[in-house]
Formats: C-alpha cells, sequence, structure tokens
C-alpha cells in the first residue's frame, strides 16, 4: 500500500529542488551593490526603535490552543463520517453515538464562548 | 517501470507545463481583470494582449538585487520562501483531474490515472500539506525581525489556523456522502447530483474558508498594505519576495481545484452529455479533463473577482466570523447531514 506514495516522495524532490533552485539562482545572478543604510530595519523611513520581537498579546496563543482542541476532535469525526453510510444499515446507535460527541463538543465550545475566549477588541 | 516513468511525466506536465504557467496567466489575469473592473486598461504592451508581461516580471524578479538586510535572522530568514513553496507545489497531488484511461503502450495495457497519487486518504493528506505553509509566514514573519512583518506573521498564522477548522467540517460532511476519503471516488459520487446541491451550507463555509486560507481579499489581513505596509514579506526582495506570491497563486489553483473536485463534480460533465453524443474513449477522457478545467477556471476568475469588489474585513470582525459563525454552523451541517442521511 505504500507503493502509492511514491509520486508524492518524486514530487517532493522536485519541489524542493524547484525552491531551492529558484532562490539559490537570483542569489547568483543578482547585482550586489553594497550600502549600510540599505541593511537597517524598514520602518517607514524612521529610525528604528527597539526590538521587534516584543511581546505581544495573549489572544494569539489562546487561538492556538482552541485550534489545537478542536483540531484534534475534528480529526476523531474523520473516521466516523468514513463509516457512517455502511454502519447505519445496521441501526442508529452510529448516529446517537456522535451526536452525543458532538453534543459534548458544542458543551465545550459554549464554556469558551462564555468564558470570552472568542472576544476580540 | 512503466508506472514510475509515468508518473514522473505527469509530474512533469501538470508542475511545470499546467501550474506554473498557470500562476503567471493568473497574475496578468489578475491585473487586466482590476483594470477591466476599475474602468481602465492594464498591461497590454508587452506581446499579445500584455501575454509576455509575467514574464518581463519574472525575469526582472531573477536580476534585481537580493538585500539580505543585517538584523534579520539570516537561517531562518533564508528558508522562510523555501517552506512556503514546498507544501504548495506538493497539495495539488492528489486532485484528480481525469478519469482513467485503459490503453496499450507498445504490448503491455496500462491503466492510466489522470492524477499524481492515488492515495485512499486524498482528503487527509490535502489537509495535513496545506496547513504546513503555515510555518512559512510564521518563519518568514519572525525572522526578518521588522514590526510589520512579525505582527503579519501573528495575524497570518492566527488567521489560518482559525479557518482550518471551518475547512475541516465542511470536508467531513462531503467525505459522509461519499463514504471514502479518496477523490476520486468523492467525484464519481457526484454522478447523479453534484455535492453543491446536497451540501449549499458545506459549500459556503468551504468556500470561505478556502479564501481565508489562501489569505486573498476579503480576509488579506496578513498582508493588508495600508496597515502593514507588506506584512510578512517587508524585509524580501528579489525573487524570495516573488516565492511568497509564487505560493499564494499556487494554492489559489489547488483551493479553485478542490472547490471543483468536492463540490461541483469534478471532471464529471454534467446534463449526461457524454453518454448522450457517444465519442471514442480516449476524446470521452479529454473533454472530461476539459471540463474539469473550465471549472477550474470558472472558480480562479471568482477568486479575483471577489478580490476587486469587497472591501477588506477587519481583524476582529474576521476572528468573529470564523469562532462566532463558521465553527458552530460547520458542526450543525454535520448533524444535519446525519439526519439526511440517515431519513432519505
Amino acid at each position: 500500500m505504500l507503493l502509492q506514495y511514491i509520486p508524492i516522495l518524486v514530487l517532493s524532490v522536485i519541489a524542493l529542488g524547484f525552491a531551492a533552485a529558484v532562490l539559490i539562482l537570483t542569489h547568483v545572478i543578482s547585482p550586489k551593490v553594497k550600502d549600510p543604510v540599505k541593511l537597517t530595519v524598514y520602518e517607514s523611513g524612521l529610525p528604528p526603535q527597539m526590538e521587534a520581537r516584543l511581546r505581544y498579546p495573549i489572544r494569539f496563543f489562546v487561538v492556538a490552543m482552541m485550534f489545537i482542541l478542536f483540531d484534534v476532535e475534528v480529526i476523531f469525526i474523520y473516521p466516523w463520517a468514513v463509516v457512517y453510510q455502511q454502519f447505519l444499515a445496521y441501526g442508529s446507535f452510529i448516529f446517537w453515538e456522535m451526536l452525543l460527541f458532538i453534543a459534548v463538543l458544542f458543551a465545550g465550545y459554549l464554556y469558551l464562548y462564555k468564558r470570552g475566549a472568542f472576544k476580540w477588541e | 517501470m512503466l508506472e514510475a516513468i509515468l508518473a514522473l511525466i505527469k509530474i512533469g506536465v501538470v508542475v511545470f507545463l499546467v501550474i506554473l504557467p498557470l500562476v503567471m496567466m493568473l497574475i496578468l489575469a489578475e491585473r487586466r481583470v482590476s483594470a477591466f473592473i476599475q474602468n481602465r486598461l492594464g498591461p497590454n504592451r508587452v506581446g499579445w494582449q500584455g501575454m509576455m508581461q509575467p514574464v518581463a516580471d519574472g525575469l526582472k524578479f531573477l536580476f534585481k538585487e537580493d538585500v539580505i538586510p543585517g538584523h534579520v535572522d539570516r537561517f531562518l530568514y533564508l528558508i522562510a520562501p523555501g517552506i512556503i513553496l514546498f507544501p504548495a507545489l506538493l497539495t495539488f497531488a492528489v486532485v484528480p483531474f481525469g478519469d482513467q484511461l485503459t490503453t496499450y503502450i507498445g504490448h503491455t495495457l496500462v491503466t492510466i490515472r489522470f492524477q499524481i497519487a492515488d492515495l485512499n486518504v486524498g482528503v487527509l493528506y490535502i489537509v495535513a500539506v496545506a496547513s504546513l505553509g503555515v510555518y512559512g509566514l510564521v518563519i518568514g514573519g519572525y525572522s526578518s525581525n521588522n514590526k510589520y512583518s512579525m505582527l503579519g506573521g501573528l495575524r497570518s498564522s492566527a488567521q489560518m489556523i482559525s479557518y482550518e477548522l471551518p475547512l475541516g467540517l465542511a470536508i467531513i460532511s462531503v467525505v459522509m456522502m461519499s463514504g471514502s476519503l479518496r477523490l476520486q471516488d468523492i467525484v464519481v459520487d457526484q454522478y447523479e447530483i453534484w455535492n453543491v446541491f446536497r451540501q449549499p451550507l458545506g459549500f459556503i463555509i468551504f468556500l470561505v474558508a478556502s479564501f481565508a486560507e489562501t489569505n486573498r481579499l476579503p480576509f488579506d489581513l496578513p498582508e493588508a498594505e495600508q496597515e502593514l505596509v507588506g506584512g510578512y514579506h517587508t524585509e524580501y526582495s528579489s525573487m524570495k519576495f516573488a516565492s511568497f506570491f509564487l505560493a499564494e497563486y499556487i494554492n489559489m489553483i489547488t483551493a479553485s481545484a478542490l472547490i471543483t473536485t468536492l463540490f461541483f463534480g469534478g471532471w464529471h460533465v454534467p446534463f449526461g452529455i457524454l453518454e448522450a453524443i457517444n465519442l471514442p474513449v480516449l476524446w470521452e477522457q479529454i473533454i472530461q479533463i476539459l471540463a474539469f478545467s473550465l471549472k477550474t477556471l470558472f472558480f480562479l476568475f471568482f477568486f479575483i473577482w471577489v478580490r476587486w469588489t469587497l472591501p477588506r474585513f477587519r481583524y476582529d470582525q474576521l476572528m468573529n466570523l470564523g469562532w462566532k459563525s463558521m465553527v458552530p454552523l460547520g458542526l450543525l451541517n454535520i448533524v444535519l447531514t446525519a439526519i439526511g442521511i440517515a431519513v432519505f
């Protein structure tokens, strides 16, 4: 079954080669004119103030955590979605099962909503 | 051995003769269509109707000075354009652009599948590889050590991971209809009726999410020129700068092809036209590939059309739409689909 991945492997080698070739080519053939001003930080023409990597809002961190939580749950639904039609022939258990799962997931979602995790001022 | 040669030919044709030239044409099309919408001419001097303009632009990018600013994290700065280009080129591999053709090459019977790799987990592969694109943006934004780049990188990462959830949820409802993760099976499942009619809500969610995933207007917050100068690619120049746009346009092509495959019947020709006129097998295949190309081209035009028609969202509106509307709608759509399949 792993044989079907061989074209992917070939394509990834080609893609890597292409990306590397483009970036190296421009590096080699482009002109180089040294100028110290050119190497400074771009800040709309003003002398740069402070480092760029300062502390950033905690919001972004919360979004990342919520993504991990929900994305894992979404992955759990995939196998269920594949076999849903086949298993429906053996009764409606598979339906109620996933309804319960989604209800629990949604309860978690409502909790986050109430705690203001989605509020973006 | 023959299989391997066929795979190589397919990769060569799809990547170097279709996708990359199409990207160039898209850049031209974007400028021409925007000119048309804004009632001006656009580039029409280089070659017939400006057809050679993208070639001229590409050459210019190659010969521009490749400035590496002194304050950047050198290693990350140099590999970021590569990291973003790599998954963009890889995603298209599982999209089927035609049925299969069984024919003799020499004396051996060969089945040619019009698809680079026929994976049985095709949909999962796309979700997995497409999400790797975030790394390129984040690393590009972080390594530049520039406030605009940093903000652009942060914004784009938050936006892309937020809209990946609705994207996944919309795909789940399609998978429920077909009962398979193979994209070829999903296309065959739509012979009677296209998924857009069975899954209208899923289609809308997928469309919105794919606009956000490709960083196109109305969701191009990561590169909002008026606020962030250029976003994550502010400090890049020459071909490195172009790589980010190359990746964006390749992602657009993949997104259009995916919308076609998942919701508009892929290479299926509607109204039973093919069955009615009875052509030789080879011609049938060619017409099916043409049908796929036409549908994809329409959605590419749609991407450009929307860009020059709608204004940009504000960042809080974007996040609210993603988390407060799209995620619950996606869950609702799954439940509705489950009920629909159980009843009918």
